[in-house]
């Protein structure tokens, strides 16, 4: 068997793949309205739009998770039904996840070629053919490591090379890399788009999603904006500017987006000096004063979580102080932080947040359950009360407030996870990517609520990978790179170019 | 911008007939019906008062472990070694008997025996972080091997008259209540309450749920897991006291195979295998059902292993059920 | 074979010979060779079934009712022998698989189509499997006097010293390894164990592999059954009880991941091996069989302890120094 009869998609320039009027509804939510578009051969089409747009629907579908409610895939031509993703790949369409999504116990040849491993005639996998053919494939795109490894023993950038590789396999025609640079340092980036060109010259479709511009105009040929599941443009990237792009995915300028309120700000509240632990961040120090929001920017897997965590008593720090209104603070569980005054809403909701199966009243109460104890036993009115002013400030949108959490909503979700928060009534409060994965409308309110908590007093801590975000609603900014806090920039004299560049590490490296 | 009007958000969902009739406890208590019934109709035997009492003591130590057992299962954990904690606390007893120990000491040793023991268990699973189904596969080796080990082939019997009286005599005599029958029922509203009206069984959900949303919301995940552990120890422990009391005996096979039994309760009383779901009236109700069952079968002289076949199949039944009704159900909702 | 020894099991294999000879430096009689034939074809039967246990937890499941099937394939295939004692063995031996075949694919059936947790289905059809040898035998139990000898003389066969138990299991551990190596369907199981979630991106369908596994444990269960009976020469209704246990022992102890995807064949044996020579070496020792369980227990919980120091923990490596210094160890 020869790599290349194993291709059923033409090469060679002209659409390989088009989307015909897509859309996709989930209970509550409009996922994706009437999308079309075009994937050509030898091309590298950039899907771009905010957290929540549709990306990662698209990809779903592509990849025969989802069906489609309505409109249809074509595949060089041919209509295609993707009923499981066995399906999907077996049209030539091959995926390369955020996270890398493997067999972290099996050899990196059978990771490539799991699902379709080569068989000699009696039928048993063809060991000697397939660790040479998966030598052969990654000697094609340069990898440092051989088909014997174990995918555990390699890093994020490594195993990315062996989903790419899977791709190869396979002789996709289309491959989508959905954030493949997220967790990649400069040089394994550089690896990538290397990698990319190549697939390129061979005449496959990369479709490459990512939220960072100076790497969509260095490798993207054309691009398809998503808004709200909408598709709201496309095009060469030749034509674009950023500025046009940007304003094409918010729909709006970005200081129109977050208007800024006017707040007076206090004394310290929280004093941070030199956290640090073993592995994941180092002598981080600031101070956070009253009515300030105080944003952290960076790439994923900068360190910030990990460093609000310890912050939070998730995990015990190697070193450093926390002082709490002048007090030092010694946190070693979460328990301990919200009884000091400290709310930290996590990163990943549906994992860390929410408890989907408990009903709103009982997650809005959870953290803070001491407090509706009367005689022994819990309140019921007491904790209604609570819940019922939280809904209504956070404009939660729910049937009534037994409604099991997972019914609602992700934005509404994400409501009630911050209400959960604040029922705690902090002093200090975290928001780690706080508009994840939630529609505009949620976001909106979200945004308008973090202004109105620092108007009341409380300090935050905003953590978020968006720049519109945090350039529109912190006074200071934090950015971190590889675990530590490279740099700080103060509202008014900052410009989008130099936070990221600081995030990337460009500075640093000129 | 402004947002549309909104209606206010009502405090509950307006009750519904259909949801009450759906609930895993309303079924519980059709199912208990049905059995009564069926009893009555094969045995004459059945709705006399004292043979009803003496049904309770075939199921009552069960009974009392079943409650902790699922407190435990909520919070996403099992202990396999229950039935061989009552055979080491079993064993003191016994020694302590032997050793011509006053009342007192009878009465506490087992329960202290079974602390011991959860406390080692939930060591384990918490403070190493191992998975418990493992752990307590090798504790109920390691238990059970121990009281072997100190026993061989021999049997403690002549256990103090005013000790095997509060296994063999009623605490009340009309009704007539034994001693277990009535710890039990006690234990168990204690434990509805614990469970359905306090912060910690509000807890319990949550860890059930999601541990890891659990734990950021202060929740002391693994030291509770740890004071379950401890618990699913000690009511074993208290069901050795009551169990050796009433057959005035330990022998190493004591309570053989009594954690299956004992789990079969908890899932049929609509505790989720998987965690975070299930109340303690269902798991009475099961208790009940279960201990009924098994009493109406013997009457009419049904072999304890056939009766294990229906109870069984009861178990597989009534989880695979809700799963059917839900598919059957469930589709054509999806397409409204 | 011994090429793909990994270092687990090469400890793993390292503690037992220790363990033999320090057995043996007390009692010689111990490491002698029919000695050693005979531990060996004493735990044969362990060694199948763990084998089997291992694929189903390979799939994150777990199988409670293994020593049930055991029994009642076991009890059926002997009523065949007491009724018509002048077949072929095969028709015992063929019997008592199709029992357990059947038995398997209930257990698969309502994992994989009603998507019951295995835990709870597997504790059901134990209680299940066990009542149904007194349903269909009347609580009879089968004597070796009314067996036949054709039944009973089969497992007692030598060849090289060893007895057909042996060669049988050495055969299904041949066949497994086979399977698990060699084959798509049984590298899937690893994926699908590993990790579901990308094991369905490579179209690979749990479900399947579930029916599969649990018929597969079926199968050698009943292979099991017909081997106990015949060996023991009695069938009723309580033998094998509560052997499944020991079995999961066996995996534990070789390295099988109770959360799935990890577990070798070699590993299991070895497993299998290790407790195989702690109960034979117990009256050697002149220690009380009763001291049998307890030490299994506590090997069990030893074995987790160790297995669980192996797997590290989930701390990232984020700060450039704490990457270099990864790498460099490595």
């Amino acid at each position: 068997m020869t790599l290349s009869n194993a291709s059923p998609l033409p090469h060679g320039g002209g659409p390989v793949l088009s989307l015909e009027h897509i859309s996709k509804s989930f209970p509550g939510v409009r996922a994706l309205r009437d999308v079309s578009f075009v994937l050509n051969a030898g091309e590298v089409t950039a899907l771009i739009g905010e957290n929540g747009a549709g990306k990662s629907t698209i990809v779903k579908i592509l990849t025969g998770i989802y069906t489609p409610d309505e409109g249809e895939v074509r595949v060089g031509g041919a209509p295609k039904r993707f009923a499981s993703p066995r399906d999907s790949w077996a049209s030539g369409i091959a995926a390369i996840h955020q996270e890398t999504v493997m067999f972290d116990e099996l050899s990196v040849a059978e990771n490539i070629f799991m699902g379709h491993m080569p068989v000699t005639a009696t039928g048993l996998v063809d060991w000697p053919l397939m660790r040479r053919r998966a030598s052969e494939l990654l000697k094609r795109i340069d990898a440092d490591f051989g088909p014997d490894a174990k995918l555990k023993q390699l890093s994020v950038a490594q195993k990315h090379m062996v989903e790419i590789t899977r791709a190869l396999s396979h002789e996709a025609g289309v491959i989508i890399m959905d954030e493949p640079t997220a967790a990649l340092s400069r040089n394994e980036i550089d690896d990538l788009f290397r990698i990319i060109a190549q697939l390129k010259a061979e005449g496959r479709a990369v479709v490459f999603i990512s939220h960072k511009f100076d790497e969509i105009f260095r490798v993207a040929d054309a691009f398809v904006c998503l808004r709200d599941g909408e598709k709201v443009g496309s095009g060469r990237i030749a034509d674009v500017t950023e500025a046009k792009l940007v304003s094409l995915m918010v729909g709006r300028p970005i200081d129109q987006v977050f208007p800024k309120r006017d707040i007076a700000i206090g004394g310290t509240v929280l004093k941070v000096e030199g956290l640090s632990n073993a592995t994941e961040f180092a002598d981080i120090s600031f101070e956070l004063r009253r009515g300030e929001i105080l944003g952290f920017y960076g790439l994923v897997g900068a360190g910030r979580s990990e460093a609000m965590q310890c912050l939070f008593g998730m995990t015990a720090p190697s070193k450093g102080r926390v002082m709490l209104n002048g007090e030092p603070l010694a946190i070693s569980s979460p328990g301990d932080a919200i009884a000091a005054g400290i709310s930290y809403v996590p990163e990943d909701r549906q994992d860390q947040g929410a408890v989907l199966e408990l009903g709103i009243r009982e997650n809005v109460t959870l953290a803070s359950l001491a407090a509706h104890v009367k005689n022994l036993f819990l309140s019921r009115p007491s904790e209604l009360q609570d819940v019922r002013k939280l809904g209504k400030r956070l404009d939660v949108r729910a049937a009534n407030w037994e409604q099991r959490l997972g019914e609602l909503s992700g934005g509404n979700q994400q409501k009630v996870v911050i209400a959960k928060w604040l029922a705690a009534r902090p002093k200090v409060i975290i928001l780690d990517e706080p508009t994840k994965g939630i529609d505009v409308g949620s976001k909106a309110a979200v945004h308008d609520f973090i202004g109105e908590l620092a108007e009341e007093g409380l300090a935050v801590i905003l953590v978020s990978s968006e720049l519109p975000e945090i350039m529109g609603l912190a006074d200071r900014v934090l950015v971190m790179q590889e675990g530590r806090v490279v740099e700080e920039f103060i509202r008014g004299s900052w410009s989008a170019e130099d936070i990221v560049a600081a995030a990337t590490g460009v500075r640093k490296a000129a | 911008m402004t947002p549309p009007v909104r209606q206010a958000i009502a405090d509950a969902a307006p009750p519904r007939v259909s949801d009450w009739l759906l609930r895993w406890e309303t079924i519980l208590v059709l199912l208990l019906f049905v059995v009564i019934a069926g009893n009555t109709i094969i045995s004459s035997y059945f709705l006399d008062i004292y043979n009803l009492s003496d049904a309770t003591y075939n199921f009552s130590e069960k009974a009392i472990v079943a409650l902790a057992m699922a407190l435990l299962i909520i919070t996403r954990e099992i202990d396999l070694s229950v039935a061989a904690i009552i055979a080491l606390a079993s064993l003191a007893t016994g020694l302590a008997s032997e050793a011509g120990a006053p009342l007192w000491v009878l009465l506490t040793i087992g329960p202290a025996i079974g602390i011991v023991c959860g406390a080692f268990n939930g060591f384990l699973v918490t403070g190493i972080g191992l998975p418990s189904i493992v752990v307590t596969i090798g504790t109920m080796s390691l238990y059970r091997g121990l009281a072997q080990v100190v026993l061989g082939d021999q049997v403690i019997k002549n256990y103090p008259k005013d000790y095997t009286a509060i296994g063999q005599s009623y605490l009340v005599s009309w009704p007539p209540l034994p001693y277990s029958f009535v710890i039990f029922l006690v234990l168990a509203v204690l434990f509805g309450i614990v469970l359905h009206k306090t912060a910690f069984g509000r807890k319990l959900y949550a860890i059930g749920n999601n541990p890891t949303a659990a734990k950021f919301s202060g929740i002391p995940v693994e030291r509770i897991r740890f004071q379950l552990f401890v618990l699913t120890g000690l009511l074993p422990g208290l069901a050795a006291t009551l169990l050796t009391a009433r057959i005035g005996s330990t022998r190493p096979n004591i309570a053989l195979g009594w954690e299956l039994e004992i789990i079969t309760m908890v899932i049929l009383g609509g505790v989720s295998i998987a965690g975070g779901s299930g109340t303690i009236p269902g798991v009475v109700l099961a208790v009940f059902i279960l201990g009924l069952i098994t009493f109406g079968l013997s009457l009419i002289n049904v072999p304890g292993i056939v009766i294990s076949v229906i109870l069984g199949c009861l178990l597989i039944a009534s989880i695979a059920a809700p799963i059917l009704l839900r598919r059957a159900m469930g589709r054509p909702k999806r397409q409204a | 074979m011994s090429a793909i020894l990994k270092h687990r099991e090469a400890a793993l294999a390292a503690i037992i010979l220790a363990m033999v000879a320090a057995i043996g430096a007390y009692a010689p009689a111990f490491i002698s060779i029919p000695n050693i034939v005979r531990v060996l074809n004493d735990t044969s039967i362990l060694a199948m079934l763990a084998l089997a246990q291992m694929m189903v937890i390979l799939t994150r499941g777990i199988d409670l009712s293994t020593a049930s099937a055991l029994a009642l394939a076991g009890m059926i295939s002997a009523s065949l022998a007491q009724y018509h004692p002048d077949l072929p063995v095969i028709a015992y031996i063929g019997l008592a698989i199709a029992v357990g075949i059947l038995l398997g694919l209930i257990n698969g059936g309502l994992i994989a189509i009603l998507g019951i947790p295995p835990i709870v289905v597997t504790l059901g059809t134990l209680a299940v499997y066990r009542g149904m040898i007194v349903v269909y035998g009347g609580g009879n139990q089968v004597n070796a006097s009314e067996m036949g000898d054709t039944f009973q003389s089969f497992p007692k066969l030598t060849l090289f010293g060893f007895s057909t138990l042996f060669w049988i299991m050495l055969a299904v551990a041949l066949a497994v390894w086979l399977f698990l190596t060699m084959t798509r369907t049984g590298r899937g199981l690893y994926a699908v164990g590993g990790n579901p979630v990308a094991a369905r991106y490579c179209g690979i369908s749990l479900p399947r592999l579930e029916i599969l596994v649990y018929t597969i444990a079926g199968a050698i269960s009943g292979l099991c059954g017909y081997l106990w009976v015949s060996r023991y020469g009695v069938a009723y209704s309580e033998i094998a009880s509560g052997y499944e246990l020991t079995v999961i022992a066996a995996c534990v102890i070789g390295g099988v991941s109770i959360a799935g995807g990890v577990g070798t064949v070699a590993g299991t044996l070895l497993g299998a091996l290790f407790l195989g020579v702690i109960v034979n070496a117990l009256p050697v020792m002149q220690v009380t069989p009763f001291w049998q369980m307890a030490i299994s227990g506590a090997v069990i919980l030893a074995a987790v302890v160790v297995n669980a120091r192996a797997e590290k923990r989930g701390v990232k490596l984020i700060l450039p120094e704490a990457r270099r210094a990864a790498g460099a160890a490595k």
